[in-house]
């Protein structure tokens, strides 16, 4: 086990720019998730960690010490590939021992372990067979084990549970965090799935076009995004985002966009400077009340023009002037499109952002 | 259900037509000399092993198959040994010009051996190199090359990246990911290869009378036609000897074709 540290690195494939300048910490023992969508470049990132892609600038650190000229071998990393990679030809025990004979466990050693790994992961009774006689879940297993069998400093995952079914993806997620907690092991893990990286993260990095937006634990991302891409892509539906200018009034500032106005929010940053700036304003569906609540909160009158009913939930589309609005409400009976509604949303539930930063 | 009886038909029809002239030498080398040579021709033999045993004794055949086994084998062993490593880099290895050397490769294999005939004399005599078995192998090994080389390049290239990206963290070097990763996964190309390159060996025949003019050296299909007398073609012998040069050939495909079989590396990627 070992903390990762990167400083500033930089990835160009010919003169295409992938990865700009990323540096970022992971604390020994962390989980930490690389979140973004595809071709941000966090495939590539991993790659780099990993050492099967030289970076063009930079420097990676594991444990405190600059891996750059280390093979991925030499690194004493594992990595769990998105389509599993395990030796065809090969049985799953010779899968599971292969890193190990390669570097010259003793025998004995090498069967111990296998052991304890195959009892850990449930795979004992499939030692003996080929990776071509095994379901997805269960090739997903051997993957993880050939991972943890050499008990590695830092664990890699590329979109590991990517090409399981949902169910098993559930399952295989919840596992997968158990076993995190147990073995307390630093883990790197690449999805662009928002559901896995809330749920199996102690750190979310978003990542977008080779940057990172930002590295935050799961409800810090949630609950304070810093900045229009992040809020926009985490959350289901996404948060409402508006673009619009900030006026000064009596006794405040005020956003408008088009017709509509709203008071701003408190805000930590000065905004003096700041008249007729281009903003953002955001909020999240389910931050929408459709009664009157007794916190001071924004009164918006809108139409339900689409009525999307999931089940537990509700999803209205609606228009507030000639905004559109998306509002996620636990509501029975379902309310019908066409209806109008008095929206409110609480004072502490709105986001603003000025070039690309968080105001409030 | 018409359509599949033509296709039958058709399938029945061709097979048969290449095995004809095949079929009609087994039969041959069974008879007698009598029978041989009986107008009209009889279908049937009545059996006898009479031209095996003048093929083998008396003409010395297998002197001739040890010679080719010989050249055969080393021709295969080599072109492997030095294709293998060659179409590993050129499938996965980003070089520069790599395109032109494959098409390179392609041009070589076209040229026309009556071409290069001469030189490839002029080059032997000079080295010592006629009426040698490797002399012979030389030639047949850079012949051989350009096909053993796209053959197991387009096998490479089908095999996953992750599958040497794993080996890689495992601890590998490239060669040991050669050696104990692509290899085996690669194993139908690797026979289909050597299969083509023995076939072409074996009965190899323009080159192998340029290069060997001494009895006691020359390959099977040079002894088989040397059998010719002066005023008779002794048919009986010949097709006694084609059939067992042939032989081999057969057996070995057979052998082999159990190992050529498609979906090895089913099960690699998530499948």
């Amino acid at each position: 086990m070992a903390d990762l540290e990167l400083r500033a690195i930089s990835k160009r494939f010919n003169s295409h720019a992938v990865l700009h300048d990323i540096s970022l910490k992971v604390a020994d023992g962390a989980f930490t998730i690389l979140l973004g969508p595809s071709g941000c470049g966090k495939s590539t990132l991993l790659r780099v960690i990993a050492g099967l892609e030289p970076q063009t600038a930079g420097e990676v650190l594991i444990g405190g010490r600059s891996v750059d000229a280390l093979s991925p071998a030499d690194r004493d990393i594992a990595m769990v590939f998105q389509h599993y990679a395990l030796y065809p030809h090969l049985s799953v025990r010779e899968n599971l021992a292969f890193g190990l004979a390669m570097r010259k466990t003793p025998r004995n050693v090498i069967e111990e372990r296998i052991a304890e790994t195959a009892h850990l992961l449930d795979i004992s009774p499939l030692l003996d067979r080929k990776p071509k006689d095994l379901s997805g879940g269960q090739r997903q297993r051997v993957a993880m084990g050939r991972a943890m069998v050499r008990k590695p400093k830092l664990f890699l995952f590329d979109e590991p549970l990517s090409n399981l079914d949902a169910q098993l993806r559930t399952n295989t997620r919840i596992e997968l965090k158990k076993l995190q907690q147990r073995l307390g092991v630093t883990m790197i893990y690449v999805t662009h799935d928002q559901v896995e990286a809330m749920t199996l993260g102690d750190v979310i990095v978003v990542m977008e076009r080779g940057r990172i937006r930002q590295a935050d634990p799961p409800h810090e991302t949630y609950l304070r995004p810093a900045d229009p891409f992040v809020a926009g892509f985490i959350g289901t539906p996404p948060m409402n985002l508006w673009a619009g200018t900030l006026d000064r009034r009596p006794g405040g500032w005020i956003f408008r966009r088009g017709g509509l106005e709203v008071p701003v929010p408190p805000l930590r940053t000065d905004l003096s400077g700041h008249t007729d700036a281009d903003v953002i304003l955001g909020v999240r569906p389910e931050d929408i009340r459709i009664e009157p609540t007794a916190e001071p909160s924004v009164r918006l009158e809108a139409a339900i023009d689409v009525s999307e009913d999931l089940g537990a939930d509700q999803i209205l589309h609606c228009s507030v002037m000639d905004e559109r609005i998306i509002v996620r409400v636990s509501q029975r009976p379902p309310i019908p499109a066409g209806r109008r509604l008095s929206l409110s949303v609480p004072q502490d539930k709105w986001h603003l952002f000025h070039e690309n930063r968080r105001l409030n | 259900m018409a359509q599949r009886l033509l296709l039958a038909c058709g399938i029945a029809l061709t097979v048969a037509g290449s095995l004809a002239p095949f079929l009609w030498f087994a039969l041959t080398s069974f008879k007698t000399q009598a029978e041989v040579e009986a107008v009209p021709p009889l279908w049937w033999p009545s059996g006898g092993w009479h031209f095996y045993r003048v093929a083998l004794f008396d003409h010395h055949l297998l002197a001739y198959v040890a010679n080719s086994v010989i050249v055969a084998g080393s021709t295969t062993m080599l072109a492997l040994a030095i294709g293998i490593p060659a179409a590993y880099v050129l499938a996965r290895v980003k070089l520069p010009g790599k395109a032109w050397f494959l098409g390179g490769l392609l041009t070589v294999s076209m040229f026309p051996q009556m071409a290069i005939a001469g030189p490839v004399w002029r080059l032997l005599a000079d080295v010592q190199g006629l009426n040698t078995h490797w002399g012979l192998v030389l030639p047949y090994v850079t012949f051989s090359l350009p096909i053993v080389v796209w053959i197991l390049a387009s096998f490479f290239r089908e095999l996953p990246a992750e599958l040497e990206e794993a080996a890689r963290v495992d601890g590998c070097t490239t060669w040991q990911t050669l050696t104990k990763i692509m290899l085996p996964l690669a194993a139908p190309g690797i026979f289909t290869a050597a299969i083509l390159t023995f076939i072409y060996a074996w009965n190899e025949f323009f080159f192998a009378l340029l290069i060997l003019t001494q009895p006691g050296k020359q390959t099977l299909p040079l002894g088989i036609a040397l059998f010719q007398g002066e005023f008779t073609i002794p048919w009986g012998e010949l097709a006694a000897a084609s059939v067992l040069a042939t032989l081999p050939l057969v057996l070995m495909v057979l052998l082999f074709q159990r190992w050529i079989i498609s979906g090895l590396s089913a099960g690699a990627v998530k499948g």
